[in-house]
């Protein structure tokens, strides 16, 4: 990065900049005594601004509209006065030839952060812009990334639209386009997380410590059941039996109608969504577990019970309660790949992380 | 002749191109062309009824609430329930604030680039320190080099009319906008769990309960918002319009409108609906109710082997890609028809059918509007982009203010113990239904069909389906591309024109070409746990 300019910073408030500085490091988990060195790399980011280059594929631009309820720091600072959003379709002015020649003249410089959102058709003609395969667009593009971020399920693995029997042939970007990634999953990424995913390469410029299934750990590193705010519920055996009964005005837990946060792992309890005004199931509703790849098709009858968890209060609290993700990894049929023991990457953005550590299953 | 081809057209949701024939600086001829296939409904098939309520949101990530009300409408009207009074409120301000969200989202931030010069705004002189302060900054942003979204647009193009002083204005409520649309959001996610992709509101009503504290949350952002749109949003639309009447002629289209209806009153009755059912054809402003059976769609210039045109649950089409030809086909969509006729909808459509119903609040809000831009008695001149830019915004207001009553509903009815909000049902072996509902850009419309116990086949036609719709087998336009025809291009390289006029339609191309089965039209199995 080039040095710091100081002309440049006071395009943010110092107040509003330190105050940015602060909520990253929250978000991040580093504590405020992070806050300074933060506050350094944001403001050489500031300096010249990094290239963020973002490509909409096969999606329903949910997660385009999750980055513009970002609120720490909140759009319009990424866009100004943080990041350069040199090509995305959904915001950019220029169109046709003219935003064709803006990522090309992105390709050229070269050294911008790639986000990919939405799956990556690999049926010749199924997705196209400017008459080009967004298989082709993907792969060029991704070559010459210093990283690139799959944002949302579509494109960590291909989500709902390539749920049984994937119409299009998605592909997640690992898969389509043969590279490493990021990868944010939940239907539509967590704003906090994408942000915070962000701001995190900026400060450090290394690729943040990812899961097997390429997910940083510190976002997902544990099950949406360990982090819920109605867990003591479960373990007490109080359950929403039916909706529109009097459980849910007492916060009883979801697992009975269908609640999938013993198999999801996500911090979504901590972050929650939309200036953090709620999240699923504090809102009431049973967590789908849209942070895990293949969630269309494993988690299908939404509705329906996880199969194999133990109830606390008929086999026994501390049986269920320590290894509930485990025995219902074990013993359900439908085949979900339990949190694998995710590997730190420490290199720098190009360099190619060290293979992944097989997908575990539990004991 | 020129032949311009805008690929992609951006400042929308989704991937469209655009191709035009200009002939003496007027577009002679138009196709619209979706670029993205998915395949939804296929998914659909063989799942859990109820889980399409979650799966249809994924179609589109701008108004994913309009298919989740629309998939819960279908499976209520295949069960024969309606959810309780209460339900239907937190129903309606989920939808509402979403509403608010994509208007404020298209006007300041998809359609505002095609009339404001942002580069402009640094000639202005402002007096005032917040726009002193917003110009600084934009300075900066422009010295830096870095123009991010706002590199190698139209700048300077002899179309821009605003004064410098104005754009200013704009670009500073650009910035602000971009805090109003978050917060109608999060409207949405206070009662939904999260905004975009709601979680709370299946068939049944809402599994959420409102709390007192949920109301201390929201309504401040409501009222925030509807202050705004008053004294921002409908005000920039009137100052800026002046300078542009000549659009006021320009994008007609059609004029047939089409409306599902939105937001439901305690009758469930669409007729009754604070933005009624209805159509209006041929620019009459006569109202006729709406009948869904006479819809059909047809592919002949979809990339769908042929067939003819059927009601879209008897739909049998294979998809066939075979290249970009004008002449043969050209589009992932489909060309839905009315009686045969290609249809607008959106909010222009919705409130043109409310206003020709008499609705009070539409009629003055309309009427006030046109004497305020000088045509007063001229209700012909809103089908333009002109019309739909006014439509749009004095919706945001209508819509904003029945929220306030709504909220204040919900209150009440928790200081007074109300506890109803879902109605349990027990899910039939073998049912149909239908959900039709608006969606921000129109008319959305889920059918369903249960064996079984499980889909065995939903479909849905969306509201870009009809706007975007290529030809039909007559070879009458869509919507967009008769809307085309007509309109000035003054510099066939930077067609800033053609661009004012496709988004005044404010497409969405996700809801858009994902209808066909692509392969067969099998029913397949889904594994379900």
């Amino acid at each position: 990065m080039d040095t710091c300019d100081p002309s440049v910073i006071q395009a943010l408030s110092r107040r509003d900049f330190l105050r940015i500085c602060g909520t990253t490091a929250a978000l991040l988990g580093v504590g405020q005594t992070a806050v300074p060195r933060i506050a350094e790399a944001l403001e050489k980011a500031v300096a010249r601004r990094p290239s963020v280059v973002w490509l909409n594929f096969a999606s329903d631009t949910g997660c385009t509209e999750a980055l513009i309820k970002a609120n720490y720091p909140n759009v319009a600072q990424l866009i100004l006065e943080t990041l350069s959003l040199d090509y995305n379709e959904t915001i950019m002015a220029a169109a046709g030839v003219q935003s064709e020649e803006v990522l090309q003249g992105a390709l050229k410089r070269g050294d911008y952060i790639l986000i990919i959102e939405g799956a990556i058709p690999t049926r010749k003609g199924y997705g196209m812009i400017a008459r080009r395969e967004m298989l082709d667009i993907g792969k060029e593009f991704a070559a010459k990334a210093k990283a690139v971020i799959a944002v949302g399920s579509c494109a960590t693995w291909g989500g709902v639209p390539a749920g049984d029997p994937n119409p299009a042939r998605l592909k997640g970007v690992r898969e389509a386009l043969g590279v490493e990634c990021i990868n944010l999953d939940l239907c539509p990424v967590n704003e906090g997380i994408l942000v915070a995913t962000l701001v995190d390469l900026l400060l450090t410029d290394r690729i943040p410590a990812l899961d097997g299934f390429g997910r940083p750990k510190i976002f997902y590193g544990q099950t949406i059941h360990d982090q819920c705010e109605r867990r003591a519920h479960f373990e007490a055996g109080r359950f929403v039996e039916r909706f529109g009964g009097n459980e849910e005005e007492l916060g009883y837990c979801l697992y009975k109608v269908g609640c999938k946060g013993p198999m999801a792992y996500a911090n979504c309890s901590k972050f929650r969504y939309n200036d953090r005004v709620s999240w699923c199931i504090g809102a009431g509703a049973p967590c789908i577990g849209c942070s895990e790849h293949g969630w269309v098709d494993k988690f299908a009858g939404f509705y329906e019970r996880l199969p194999g968890v133990k109830i606390p209060g008929i086999e026994g609290v501390e049986a269920g309660a320590d290894k509930i993700g485990l025995v219902a990894g074990a013993a359900t049929a439908v085949g979900i790949v339990t949190h694998a023991i995710g590997t730190t990457v420490s290199g720098r953005f190009k360099e190619k992380p060290p293979p992944e550590e097989a997908e575990k299953a539990p004991e | 002749m020129a032949r311009i081809v805008i690929d992609p057209i951006t400042r929308i949701e989704g991937h469209l191109a655009i191709e035009v024939e200009v002939d003496g600086g007027k577009v002679k001829d138009a196709w619209t062309s979706g670029t993205l296939f998915r395949g939804f409904e296929i998914v659909l098939k063989g799942r859990d009824p109820r889980d399409a309520y979650h799966i249809t949101q994924r179609i589109c990530g701008v108004c994913p609430t309009s298919h989740a009300h629309a998939a819960s409408l279908c499976l209520e009207d295949a069960v024969g329930i309606h959810p309780p009074d209460t339900g239907r409120l937190v129903r309606n301000m989920v939808e509402g604030a979403q509403f608010l969200h994509s208007h404020i989202l298209w006007f300041y931030h998809l359609a505002a680039l095609d009339f404001v010069d942002v580069v402009a705004a640094l000639k202005a002189q402002p007096r005032e320190e917040s726009l002193k302060e917003v110009q600084t900054r934009l300075k900066r942003f422009v010295q830096s080099g870095q123009l991010g979204p706002f590199a190698n647009a139209y700048w300077g193009h002899p179309a821009y009319k605003l004064p410098p002083d104005l754009n200013l204005l704009a670009v500073a409520h650009y910035l602000e906008a971009l805090d109003k649309q978050a917060q109608a959001s999060h409207i949405s996610a206070i009662f939904g769990g999260r905004m975009p992709m709601t979680m709370t509101t299946p068939a049944g009503g809402s599994v959420h309960i409102p709390t007192v504290d949920d109301m201390a949350n929201l309504k401040p952002r409501l009222l925030e918002i509807q202050e705004w749109v008053d004294r921002v949003y409908i005000s920039d639309v009137l100052a800026v319009a002046p300078y542009y009447l000549d659009y006021a002629a320009i994008g007609k289209g059609p004029a047939s409108f089409l409306a599902w209806g939105v937001f439901d009153d305690p009758s469930f009755d669409t007729k009754k609906r604070l933005l009624p059912s209805g159509i209006v054809l041929d620019g009459s402003l006569k109202v006729e109710e709406v009948d869904e059976k006479v819809v059909t769609e047809d592919v002949t210039h979809g990339w769908y082997k042929d067939g003819k045109p059927l009601h879209p649950s008897e739909g049998v089409t294979e998809p066939e890609y075979t290249d970009w030809d004008a002449a043969k086909k050209y589009s992932w969509a489909k060309a839905p028809r009315y009686g045969e006729r290609p249809m607008e909808v959106g909010a222009l459509a919705r409130m043109v059918v409310a206003y020709a119903k008499g609705h009070p609040t539409a009629k003055k809000l309309i009427d006030q509007t046109l004497a305020r831009l000088g045509v007063a008695g001229k209700p012909e001149v809103l089908f333009s982009v002109v019309g739909r830019i006014a439509a749009r915004a004095l919706e945001t207001k209508l819509i904003a203010d029945a929220m306030v009553e709504w909220s204040d509903a919900i209150l009440v009815g928790i200081k007074n113990g109300k506890k109803e909000f879902f109605t349990q049902y027990k899910l039939p072996e073998r049912a149909q239904g239908a959900g039709l509902w608006e969606a921000p850009r129109g008319a959305l419309g889920h059918w369903n069909r249960i064996e079984n116990g499980r889909l065995a086949n939903y479909q849905v036609i969306t509201p870009t389906c009809w706007n975007i719709s290529p030809r039909d087998g007559k070879g009458v336009r869509g919507t967009i591309e008769q809307a085309l025809i007509g309109t000035p291009v003054a510099d066939p390289k930077r067609p800033l024109e053609i661009l004012r006029v496709a988004h005044s339609f404010d497409p969405c191309l996700a809801c858009t070409v994902h209808v066909i089965d692509p392969t067969s039209n099998e029913v397949y199995k889904v594994r379900v746990s």
